[in-house]
């Protein structure tokens, strides 16, 4: 799962070279074979890692608040999303729901690394949301749509449909 | 900038830690545990970071590398590394383990830790620098440092024997950063510090649990993985092992002999649910709203040996039956037979286990509600008022609201009724109403005043409140019932009309007011007690009993107001100790698809279709109760219901019982094998009884829903259990795995028949089936829903079961989308227009052009426009081309739908440009 993640991040940030990867213990963490040094571990090390080699460290955040925002989503990710219970889920559509609520991105205005990762992460939870939950977290589904019809995200994974108008008004009765 | 930390949260020792080091200048402020710092976070979260530019940093590790990054500091690779490591192996195993130390006081809590303590002196050891990474301090040693702070406190941890481990800890640890905020945060106490903050945290679950990859392997549905396995007590083990080895005495459930009357000592129960309307064929949404609801309760309170009876009926008077009967020329009485038969068929085939269906129109409502009546008037409850009413001369008679019809005086729409405009959804009083016209001759009605009687609602209000209070608190109200009741009350009640000018009801007996009927809200409560007189004479020792009587009304919510404020009023004036609602169980609505039913566009499945469509029952029962409106409308889909009852049902519960009993047959002979319960099947029993526990206390609090999940964890539970000790490998291994296969399938077998009995409520035929295949004694399905529940051995070893076959069938995506285009009413006409002028010819219901041409359209009126009609027509034809080839290839469903949305936009324009009604005319040849 991670892997072909990591190979769809690979095309998204343009590298031409496609890397090696493992995957180590009970989780498949994966793990960047390289010939210098020890390979990398732990998806979000790999992926920062690819995006300083695209040289797209814009990606990562343009000051340190930005970086800082960002690597709280990539560790949010792979920390809270990752394995996470079925209540859980619940609680990170909420809060991400209302975090989402006046941003078009995870880090703002632009997209950064966050945003891929999380939408990798998510796709299998959103993909099974039914039409009103969908619209029961309705930024998170509208960043969803936004984030995967970005030029180069989707890659492995199938498009979920998104619907742009209410249907159920009547959930306000 | 501003950082909040909370006392004894051992995540704040990291970022004090770090801020010491760096010398970042920042506020710190200490709140609780609980503060809630960030506002999107649901959970209160700590340490917070509030940056200046206003945004909040929640996790640890993101603070600690941005403190480092702004003093100045570079982060290298590794770095990063070690701090993915520390939040996603180190932090799980190390709360899991703290959580048992400190909250729960175990001994072993450690195991958890083990893994990830290993891998770090592993890296240890092999360190060639004098810190983590470098020669120097980096964020990754104080943030692994503090981390493992609380685990070096606690001797049990025996951290000692990870030699590299501890001797980087303690050069770290003499920092004097990491000295000053060690003694911060811990105080020179031991873990003790920690409890208060670990007590209010979710328990985590170890490491390992749950996580997706490490399961994708296994097969059954792809909820399986979301079980969430719940720590078992060795106390709820034991008790779950004691119950299980039980030995009951086979006494069967009671016989159910009527005429069912209260009986002392016993749970008195009388459930009724809303009287179905008669003119209608009931759709999903009825069904589910009261009927199928209130059925479940009723059987389950059998299980549980309540004394039970379950009242419903037909509504059978009032305006809309006497317009029915005008519209199919036959008398009101004869349209009631008529519909009384198809409803009763209808509850039929849904397997609607009533004592008793009976109908309003008989001689015991007259007497009833005359009775009360007469009552309410003796004790000054109803008062007189005149009211202007229309009236046609023509036919001789005043016009209930819905036999006017006029144009709607808020939004000029041209065929509004007489009590409401459907274009703008404006409540109406029909006196109100412009050029009104008599529905049945045409001709315009003169308003007269017509003398009505009312009953004193406000005169009863302290009354209701006090009952009302007692009630709320003492039983089970649905939070929407509440909510309208309360909504009621706080507006202040006022006199309401007891009385009607019409035909077709309860004679009003007072002299003054002659010729006049109550008003079916009035009457069609009275419906309960008139149709529970008509199943017995002793009617009375239900209906005048409060005191042994437990009354619940299962509803919709729009129902709710006459139910909780205007009936019980009635009962309260007529002082004779009426037995009044004690638990109002209301519905959201369901929606069909993703629109209303509606019978005259076709629009959703009505009850008496559903048996046409081939799928059972019981599996209608199931889906409509698995997604039972509570606390928010939900909405029926066909793909939906496909995939609920392929997962679910057949994938899920279907796959385990199948199992099972399979196993029986095919390795044992069909008898059931010996049971030697091991450390793993006494846990499983314990889940199971607290699934049936948790099942048990839902349904005595009608959450009809949440209970039937607990169905469908158990047969999750069973299996995993089966996945997990593979009976069919074992079995053809040596004694010890032949003696585990039969523990194994022996607990599953008997897992069947507790889900045999759960399931009876919600699928009472599958329940059979089950009971049958597997010849188990029914007498232990009474027993098991007893008390809290007993997930007793009912199939001891040496029983022999019968033939099991599949209990389930596959629902096929093309019977599906067949049955969801049938049913889908006339937007899938609409989009050929051949078709659609076919069928406006032969049910010419369509207004013609020319007549509707002079009457003004209503969002704006509109002339007829031939250029642009002849433009439209062109364009909805291409538009219909593009739906159909789309169609063909089978596209995606959301591109459909636009497409036909375009569709219908544009044949709206175009009706409007020939200056049509672009509402759908109602289609009359469509009714069945």
């Amino acid at each position: 799962m991670a892997l072909r993640e990591l190979s769809s991040l690979e095309k998204f940030l343009g590298l031409k070279k496609p890397n090696k990867y493992s995957t180590q213990g009970d989780r498949k963490v994966p793990v960047l074979q390289s010939n210098s040094a020890a390979g990398l571990v732990g998806l979000v090390t790999i992926a920062t890692h690819l995006a300083q080699e695209a040289k797209r460290p814009d990606l990562l955040g343009k000051n340190a608040e930005e970086r800082a925002v960002v690597q709280q989503w990539l560790e949010y990710r792979v920390a809270r999303l990752d394995g996470c219970t079925k209540e859980d889920i619940k609680i990170i559509l909420k809060d991400l729901n209302t975090y989402l609520e006046d941003k078009v991105y995870l880090a703002g205005n632009h997209i950064s690394l966050a945003d891929p990762l999380l939408y990798y992460g998510l796709h299998h939870i959103i993909v099974e949301l039914a039409v009103q939950e969908k619209e029961k977290y309705l930024n998170v589904t509208r960043w969803f749509d936004h984030v995967q019809h970005y030029p180069g995200v989707r890659h492995h994974l199938p498009p979920v449909v998104v619907l742009r108008n209410r249907v159920y008004t009547s959930g306000h009765h | 900038m501003k950082l909040y930390v909370s006392e004894g949260n051992p995540h704040c020792l990291k970022v004090l830690a770090v801020l010491e080091t760096t010398g970042v200048k920042c506020d710190v402020q200490h709140v609780n545990h609980e503060e809630k710092v960030v506002p999107f976070l649901s959970r209160a979260t700590l340490p917070v970071l509030h940056l200046p530019s206003g945004q909040f940093l929640f996790s640890p590790n993101a603070i600690c590398q941005y403190l480092f990054e702004v003093s100045g500091k570079q982060i290298s690779k590794q770095s990063h590394q070690w701090l993915e490591w520390e939040a996603t192996e180190l932090q799980p195993a190390l709360m899991h383990a703290l959580h048992l130390a400190t909250v729960q006081g175990k001994t072993d809590s450690a195991k958890a830790l083990v893994a990830p303590l290993s891998y770090l002196e592993q890296n240890m050891s092999k360190k060639t620098t004098a810190f983590l990474i470098a020669e120097t301090v980096e964020v990754a040693d104080i943030v692994l440092w503090a981390a493992l702070y609380p685990a070096f406190l606690e001797r049990s941890f025996n951290m000692g024997e990870q030699k590299s481990t501890q001797s980087w800890f303690e050069s770290v640890g003499s920092l004097p950063a990491c000295q000053a905020s060690a003694q911060s945060v811990f105080k020179g106490k031991g873990l003790e510090v920690l409890k208060a903050y670990l007590q209010k945290q979710p328990a985590p679950h170890g490491p390992q649990a749950q996580h997706r990859d490490s399961h994708s392997g296994s097969t059954g549905s792809p909820q399986e993985s979301e079980v969430s396995d719940r720590v078992m007590t060795e106390e709820e083990i034991e008790t779950a092992e004691q119950k299980w080895n039980q030995k009951i005495d086979c006494q069967s459930k009671p016989e159910r002999k009527h005429p069912i009357l209260p009986e002392q000592g016993k749970r008195n129960v009388l459930i009724t649910s809303a009287l179905p309307y008669v003119n209608n064929v009931p759709h999903l949404g009825n069904i589910i709203g009261c009927v199928l609801s209130a059925d479940v309760f009723a059987r389950y309170g059998r299980q549980r040996g309540w004394n039970l009876l379950y009242i419903c009926g037909t509504d059978e008077y009032g305006t809309a039956t006497e317009n029915k009967a005008r519209e199919e020329g036959l008398t009101p009485q004869q349209i009631c037979d008529k519909y009384h038969a198809i409803h009763t068929s209808i509850y039929k085939w849904f397997q609607i286990d009533f004592d008793f269906f009976g109908r309003t129109t008989t001689p015991r409502q007259t007497e009833i509600a005359q009775d009360i009546f007469w009552r309410l008037n003796e004790r000054g409850f109803l008062q007189e008022d005149t009211v202007e009413q229309l009236r046609c001369e023509k036919c001789q008679r005043f016009l209930a609201d819905r036999f006017v019809e006029g144009v709607c005086p808020f939004c000029n729409y041209p065929e509004a009724r007489g009590d409401q405009c459907d274009k703008c959804g404006k409540l109406i009083n029909a006196v109100e109403l412009k050029e009104p016209q008599c529905k049945v001759c045409k001709q315009t009605p003169v308003i007269r005043c017509s003398k009505h009687l009312f009953l004193d609602l406000p005169k009863l209000e302290t009354s209701l409140e006090k009952w009302l209070e007692q009630s709320f608190s003492a039983g089970d109200w649905t939070t929407n019932a509440r909510n309208i009741t309360r909504s009621w009350l706080r507006d202040g009640l006022k006199p309401r009309c007891i009385t009607r000018d019409l035909l077709w009801g309860t004679p009003v007996p007072h002299p003054d007011f002659a010729g006049k009927v109550f008003y079916v809200w009035f009457d069609a409560p009275i419906g309960y007690l008139s149709i529970t007189a008509n199943y017995t004479d002793q009617w009375e020792k239900w209906w005048k009993n409060p005191e042994q009587v437990e009354l619940y009304n299962f509803m919709a919510k729009d129902n709710v107001p006459f139910h909780s404020v205007v009936f019980p009023c009635s009962l309260l004036g007529a002082q004779d100790n009426y037995t009044l609602v004690n638990n109002l169980i209301a519905t959201e609505y369901l929606n069909y698809e993703d629109t209303k039913f509606s019978k005259s566009r076709g629009v959703g499945v009505f009850g008496d279709m559903a048996k046409d469509t081939g799928i059972p029952s019981d599996v209608w029962r199931f889906y409509l109760l698995y997604l039972r409106p509570e606390g928010q409308d939900a909405a029926f889909s066909w793909a939906d219901m496909a995939l609920k009852n392929n997962s679910e049902l057949l994938n899920n519960l279907g796959n385990f019982i199948n199992r099972a009993g399979m196993f029986v047959s095919k390795f044992f002979e069909g008898m059931v094998p010996q049971v030697s319960l091991q450390e793993e099947d006494r846990r499983l029993l314990a889940q199971v009884g607290w699934e049936l526990k948790q099942y048990i206390q839902f349904l005595d609090k009608v959450r009809i829903r949440d209970a039937l999940k607990c169905i469908l964890n158990i047969s999750r539970h069973g299996n995993q259990y089966i996945q997990v000790n593979e009976p069919w490998k074992k079995i053809k291994g040596g004694d010890t795995d032949r003696q585990r296969a039969g523990t194994v399938t022996a607990v599953s077998v008997n897992m069947a028949v507790l889900l045999s009995a759960m399931l009876e409520p919600y699928m009472p035929t599958v329940s059979e089936t089950i009971r049958a295949q597997l010849q188990a004694p029914p007498a232990y399905s009474h027993h098991m829903l007893q008390g809290e529940g007993n997930f007793v051995c009912s199939l001891p070893a040496g029983h022999r079961i019968g033939t099991v076959s599949p209990l389930f069938q596959k629902l096929e995506s093309e019977h599906i989308e067949s049955l969801k285009k049938r049913f889908g009413g006339q937007q899938d006409e609409e989009e050929t227009p051949k078709k659609q002028s076919q069928t406006t010819t032969q049910n010419d219901a369509a207004p013609k052009p020319s007549a509707a041409a002079a009457a003004p359209v209503p969002q704006a009126p509109v002339t007829a426009d031939p250029e642009l009609a002849r433009q439209l027509t062109a364009a909805v034809a291409e538009q219909g081309d593009k739906v159909r080839e789309l169609k063909g290839q089978k596209a995606e469903k959301a591109v459909i739908t636009a497409e036909v949305a375009k569709l219908l936009e544009l044949k709206k324009q175009l009706a409007l440009a020939e200056g049509k009604n672009p509402e759908p005319a109602p289609q009359k040849g469509k009714k069945k």
